[in-house]
């Protein structure tokens, strides 16, 4: 088994790796990478705390394989701060003690950047549907939703 | 509601305590940079993986790893054979690793550590097991049956007079209560008698078990781990591997949830024993798949509850059996749940038996209020029905009979001051009470009841040059702990919570903490920080007085301000921490306060839970479409993260009520390890999760704090099985309420309504 | 494990049907990567078909759409053509799974896995969908119907690969919709799913009616005494019982972790007529 050759964009710089053919972009990016951002809450697609966008499509990233992210590019958590800027979904998120234990958080974040620029305006409903795929056992998902309403109203705003 | 005119410490001013800072460790958890159990490696590092038996219950008749330590990459495997028999441990022993029997599907037969993860995967299918394979039992009702089939063939039943001639899977009967229910049953003008099942529910912490280990050839070792408790993993480490405890050090890794299931060894001692074979760092992590199978989910339950009450509401007695499965081994939370069955209630006579019974299924760990939630279920239920049938409003019901401070509980002690009470008056007053509800629609109310513990703790406080301040504890921060804390440090010194940063210390680093479990955490560890900085504070006012040269006692501090106490003492600008620490290597070196006690006058927690369910007549689905939580937290020191306590404890239990379940196939095989059908609620599932935070102090805390972390998963199951029979017309005594089986009551009602 | 991303789909075509053991395809790979992890398929080489130029691509055609097998669910229900005509297979695509699943998977896909609780399946069956399929010997159409054989098991040669799905042009006053039963409101696979395609006359009254099931038999259903019941009906409540009798009638399901028998067989019924209902309602416009 050969490993595979990869050059793609990582939160806007390019990268090159080896991956093994049958290795996940989320193991690529824990383990050959350091960008450990990004969990394995289930391995399965079903928890979303792997979240990442490829091409500005959010997907599980254990559910992609480093392979497939030749010339694509690829954004994490380690990319939504701007610098010493959190982004605005970051300081809600924060403001709203809209986490527990935190392992949940990264990918609720990458979930919802992806939501909010969509839909800059989402309802509640949306809001829950579009992070459906992201669980949290500890918080309930009431101060997540509220965190990323008053997000998105302060992007809106900004 | 609460006097406080009466009520010294509710009379007291908080400067910070109260407020809603940003936590310590927030940005690191929203940047990602934030390392959990899985988030760190060590060069040179193996992959260390488990082989699982595929059998709930078969003797182990050989284990041959030729072959796989024939793999190139393979470095080691250990099995039972490379751990010693400990008679102290003998059942942690036999979780980790099976030795003369496997006992359920998922127990670990064998452990190899390899140079990837790939080659260990394929090094655990070279692993030869044999297996002889032995009839087995899952249900906890045929568990208990004469003739079933034997987890342990020296298994007595303890508590039972006279002592048992024959080995049963029973491993315990508890009893408690007071009065004579007879009697009280006599009395009654309506009772109510009911049994009910409940499934095993997983804790379902979103970050699986994970840890990396390191042992030298000198016999140190070094262990990072997602944990409740790094002080217990180092116990339980040292014992199974034979080493000094002061020779292994274990770091608590950021924890993506435990919920109780992180108060144990799973992976660890494997861990260590895999370095300790190969001298190299092994790290392992759990799939998801082997946290569902292999980790510790809570027992499933059956019980039978009788109440008795006269027309006017007044209870006369109350009775229940409880019977818990806890997995392969002895220790299901039944004791528990016999305990808080009643205690929300002032009773006369109160009977409650336990019985602790193994099984083929995993053995069970803490899961938030261990053995709490079921009982509640089962008993809060019993009181709804009553309530209807004496025509009573529950709340009231709920007033009627409530314990207070004074009553006798029904597991023994008497009540301190207690604020269950509270919590029913603030459910009555709240706009949710009285909203009318919709078609199909129905409400559900239940109060729930648990204990918190204390127990051992160290806190150690420093005081740098420039004034700002290094907290480290001991018990891993499973919610915002850090938080709180800090607040708690802050206010005592008469300091700004930015100043304040609170660290989580490995076990080198202090004095032994108990696990962060039982709610324990703000109540004790907080206790030991304001203790702490009270130790500081002498310090501080012992240097001032130094610099003053006046008697130490003629000092005093407030404000965050040494000053002289009185104008005796002299006339001196007063002095702020900072000043005082800026000059500390002057005045005598560096100044610290620590504190390490055992925690007591931990604070009882109750609360009341109303929930309006709207169920699918045609499909028998159950949706919660409103929520309050209502709760006693004595004083909530960061109320945001008191309020997350309650939502997530409402959340867990909308997901133990309607839809999570082991599902067990005929051969003893777990059907669903995984988030696909172990349904866990999604986001989409609930409605936004109301809070009400009630409080009336507890009179053993300095601040009146009471934990919070787990009264809360308490009351939810019977306040939806409550809502959804209101709305359903159906009475639904098990769990989960699917809707195969809420359909099933639904048309069964229909069949005989029409008949 | 051998992965190829091939650009044409001739090179796809070719590298299938030489592979020397088993062979896969990777669309969307929400199956088949859960698959591989879990250990259940090793394949030997796994081919990627999603630089294919022409199978990223929408397209209309005869009045109805063609759309490519590496077509993801969130850039079906980004399109509005396809909205339009056919609202109910683009709802039933759009249930699969989380948006993070939306990103990636496929109807091909989702047909070719070959489930019988597949969400859009019983959705382009009652479209009277076409797959187009290429393989070694050429290019081939068959029903959406034909492709899933069990659980698991395809009508698909060596080599052949879908490449498409067409969803046919229907007439005004038409109106498709796709419900699944799951016990929370996302993240589930269907304990049991009903879609219903109706077309009326200027008077309302049903003409023309296709009825489908999924999860409630080895293969999805097309149950032709559905649609039977409901043709020259205004689709009033006589209709509707006739229609979920029906259906619940041509259940033969099974027990398992996600449902009972009877569970499935009462549920396919009641959501055989609320999907009656909705497409009715799309129908009248
Ligand atoms: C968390 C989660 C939730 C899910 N929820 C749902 C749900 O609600 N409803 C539902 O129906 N499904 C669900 N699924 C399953 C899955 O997402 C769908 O079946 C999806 O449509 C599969 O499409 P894909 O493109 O990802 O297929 P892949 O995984 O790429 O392929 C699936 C199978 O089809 C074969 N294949 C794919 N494309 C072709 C082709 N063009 N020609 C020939 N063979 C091909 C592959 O070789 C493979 O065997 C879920 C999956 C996950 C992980
Ligand atoms: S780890 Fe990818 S979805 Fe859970
Ligand atoms: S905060 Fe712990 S899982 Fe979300």
């Amino acid at each position: 088994m050969s490993q595979i050759h990869v050059s793609t964009t990582l939160n806007g710089d390019p990268v090159e790796y080896l991956c093994e053919p049958d290795e996940t972009l989320l193991d690529v990016l824990r383990d050959r990478l350091g960008l450990t951002g990004s969990k394995e809450g289930c391995g399965s697609g079903d928890c979303g705390a792997c979240s990442v966008t490829v091409d500005g499509r959010l997907v599980c990233s254990c559910l992609v394989l480093g392979a497939e992210a030749q010339d694509r590019e690829i954004e994490t958590i380690e990319g939504v701060a701007q610098g010493e800027n959190l982004h605005p979904l970051q300081q809600k998120i924060l403001d709203h003690a809209a986490l527990q234990c935190g392992v949940c958080t990264p990918g609720f974040i990458v979930a919802a950047k992806a939501l909010l620029e969509r839909n800059p305006d989402p309802s509640e409903t949306e809001v829950r549907y579009w992070l459906a795929g992201n669980l949290c056992r500890c918080t309930g998902y009431d101060k997540i939703v509220r965190a990323v309403m008053d997000a998105a109203q302060e992007m809106r705003g900004a | 509601m609460l006097d406080k005119t009466k009520d010294p410490v509710a009379e007291r001013d908080f400067k910070v305590v109260g407020t809603r800072p940003v936590r310590p460790d927030g940005v690191d958890k929203v940047t990602g940079r934030a390392r959990f159990g899985a988030d760190i490696s060590a060069p040179g590092m193996l992959v260390g993986k488990v082989k699982r038996s595929p059998h709930a219950h078969a003797k182990l008749v050989s284990i041959d790893t030729e072959k796989a330590l024939a793999l190139p990459g393979v470095k080691a495997v250990v099995t039972r054979d490379d751990f010693a028999e400990n008679k102290k441990q003998c059942d942690v022993l036999r979780n980790i690793m099976a030795r003369e029997k496997v006992l359920y599907d998922g127990h670990a037969v064998a452990a190899v550590a390899a140079t990837s993860a790939t080659v260990a995967r394929k090094a655990l299918k070279l692993i030869e097991v044999e297996y002889d394979v032995l009839p087995h039992v899952i249900d906890v009702d045929e568990a208990m049956k004469p003739g079933a089939p034997l987890l342990h063939d020296d298994m007595i039943t303890k508590g039972v007079d006279p002592e048992p001639e024959t080995a049963s899977n029973i491993a315990q009967r508890y009893e408690f209560g007071h009065g004579d229910v007879e009697k009280g049953f006599a009395e009654a003008d309506v009772v109510v008698e009911r049994d009910f099942k409940t499934a095993a529910a997983h804790q379902g912490y979103i970050e699986p078990h994970a840890c990396l280990a390191s042992f030298t050839p000198d016999g140190q070792g070094e262990l990072w781990c997602c944990t409740q408790g790094h002080y217990a993993i180092r116990g339980f480490c040292a014992d199974l591997l034979g080493m000094d405890i002061s020779k292994l050090r274990v770091t608590a890794s950021e924890i993506g949830g435990g919920f109780g299931g992180k108060t144990t060894v799973f992976l660890e001692p494997l861990a260590l024993a895999l370095s300790r074979k190969t001298g190299r760092p092994v790290k392992m992590v759990m799939s998801r798949e082997e946290v569902f199978r292999a980790s510790g989910p809570t027992a499933s339950t059956s019980s039978r509850v009788k109440v008795g009450a006269t027309k006017d509401g007044k209870i006369t007695a109350g009775e229940a059996e409880f019977r818990y499965q806890g997995g392969a081994f002895k220790g299901s939370p039944v004791q528990f749940g016999a305990m808080c069955a009643f205690a929300c209630y002032a009773l006369e006579n109160v009977k409650t038996v336990g019985y602790d019974v193994v099984t083929n299924r995993p053995k069970q760990a803490a899961y938030r209020a261990p053995g709490a939630p079921m009982a509640a279920f089962a008993v809060e239920s019993v009181i709804e029905e009553l309530a209807v049938e004496l025509s009573i409003d529950p709340v009231e019901l709920r007033l009627i009979n409530a314990a207070e401070e004074g009553d006798q509980s029904s597991f023994g002690p008497t009540f301190p001051r207690i604020g269950l009470v509270e919590t029913l008056e603030a459910t009555k007053a709240h706009e949710h009470f009285s909203a009318p509800l919709g078609p199909n629609q129905g409400r559900g109310i239940a109060s729930g009841y648990w204990f918190n513990f204390g127990g051992a703790t160290s806190v150690s406080l420093n005081i740098q040059p420039d004034g700002t301040v290094a907290l480290a504890v001991g018990t891993p921060d499973i919610g915002g702990s850090r938080a709180s804390m800090s607040l708690m440090a802050a206010e005592e010194l008469g300091i700004a919570y930015e100043k304040v940063k609170a660290i989580v210390a490995d076990t080198a680093s202090l004095g032994y903490n108990e696990v962060s479990h039982g709610s324990r955490v703000t109540f004790a560890s907080g206790l030991a920080t304001i203790e702490a900085a009270r130790n500081a504070k002498k310090i501080l006012c012992a240097r001032a007085a130094k610099m003053w040269e006046i008697p130490e006692e003629a000092v005093e501090w407030v404000d965050g301000h040494a000053r002289p106490a009185g104008a005796n003492a002299g006339d001196f600008e007063p002095m702020s921490l900072a000043d005082i620490a800026k000059v500390a290597e002057q005045t005598g070196g560096p100044i610290s306060g620590h504190q390490e006690h055992n925690a007591s006058g931990a604070g009882a927690s109750f609360a009341t839970h109303m929930v309006d369910v709207e169920v699918d007549p045609e499909t028998g689905r159950a949706h919660v479409v409103r929520y309050t939580a209502v709760q006693d937290a004595g004083k909530a020191i960061h109320p945001s993260y008191v309020e997350g306590q309650f939502q997530g404890g409402a959340a867990q239990g909308v997901g133990w009520a309607l839809n999570e379940e082991y599902i067990y196939n005929d051969d003893g095989r777990l059907e669903n390890p995984g988030f696909l059908d172990y349904r866990i609620p999604v986001c989409s599932d609930l409605p936004m999760l109301d809070t009400v935070i009630v409080e009336v102090p507890n009179p053993g805390h300095p601040y009146g704090v009471r934990g919070v972390g787990e009264t809360g998963i308490v009351p939810p199951m019977a306040a939806i099985a409550n809502a959804v029979s209101a709305a359903a017309g159906v009475r639904m005594t098990e769990l989960p309420m699917s809707p195969p089986k809420l359909l099933k009551a639904i048309n069964a009602k229909k069949a005989n309504g029409s008949a | 494990m051998q992965y190829e991303a091939p650009q044409t789909l001739d090179a796809a075509v070719a590298l299938l049907a030489d592979a020397r053991g088993a062979a896969r395809v990777l669309a969307g790979g929400t199956d088949l990567l859960v698959q591989l992890r879990s250990g259940a398929i090793e394949p030997d080489l796994v081919v990627d078909i999603k630089r294919i130029d022409e199978l990223k691509k929408i397209t209309a055609e005869d009045g109805g759409y063609r759309i490519g097998a590496a077509v993801s669910g969130a850039e079906l229900g980004e399109h509005e053509g396809v909205r339009a005509l056919w609202p109910g297979v683009v709802e039933a695509t759009e249930l699969i799974g989380s948006t993070q699943v939306q990103g990636r998977a496929t109807m091909a896909g989702n047909l070719c896995n070959a489930s019988p609780a597949a969400d859009s399946v019983p959705a382009m069956v009652a479209a009277d969908a076409t797959a187009r399929i290429v393989g070694p010997d050429g290019v081939r159409d068959t029903s959406v119907r034909d492709v899933a054989t069990g659980p698991g098991q395809t009508s698909l040669g060596r080599g052949e690969i879908v490449v498409s799905i067409f969803l046919p042009a229907r007439p005004a006053r038409s109106g498709d919709a796709y419900l699944r039963f799951i016990p929370r409101t996302e993240m589930d696979i269907a304990v049991v799913g009903a879609a219903v395609s109706v077309s009326l006359d200027d008077e309302g009254t049903c003409v023309a009616a296709r009825v489908s099931l999924g999860a409630v038999a080895a293969r999805v259903l097309l149950v032709d005494e559905g649609a039977r019941v409901l043709i020259g009906t205004k689709l009033d409540d006589d209709a509707l019982q006739a229609l979920a009798a029906a259906a619940s009638a041509a259940c033969s399901p099974i027990n398992d972790k996600r449902g009972t028998i009877e569970f499935r067989t009462d549920v396919a019924g009641v959501l055989a007529r609320r999907a009656a209902q909705t497409a009715f309602e799309r129908a009248k416009g």
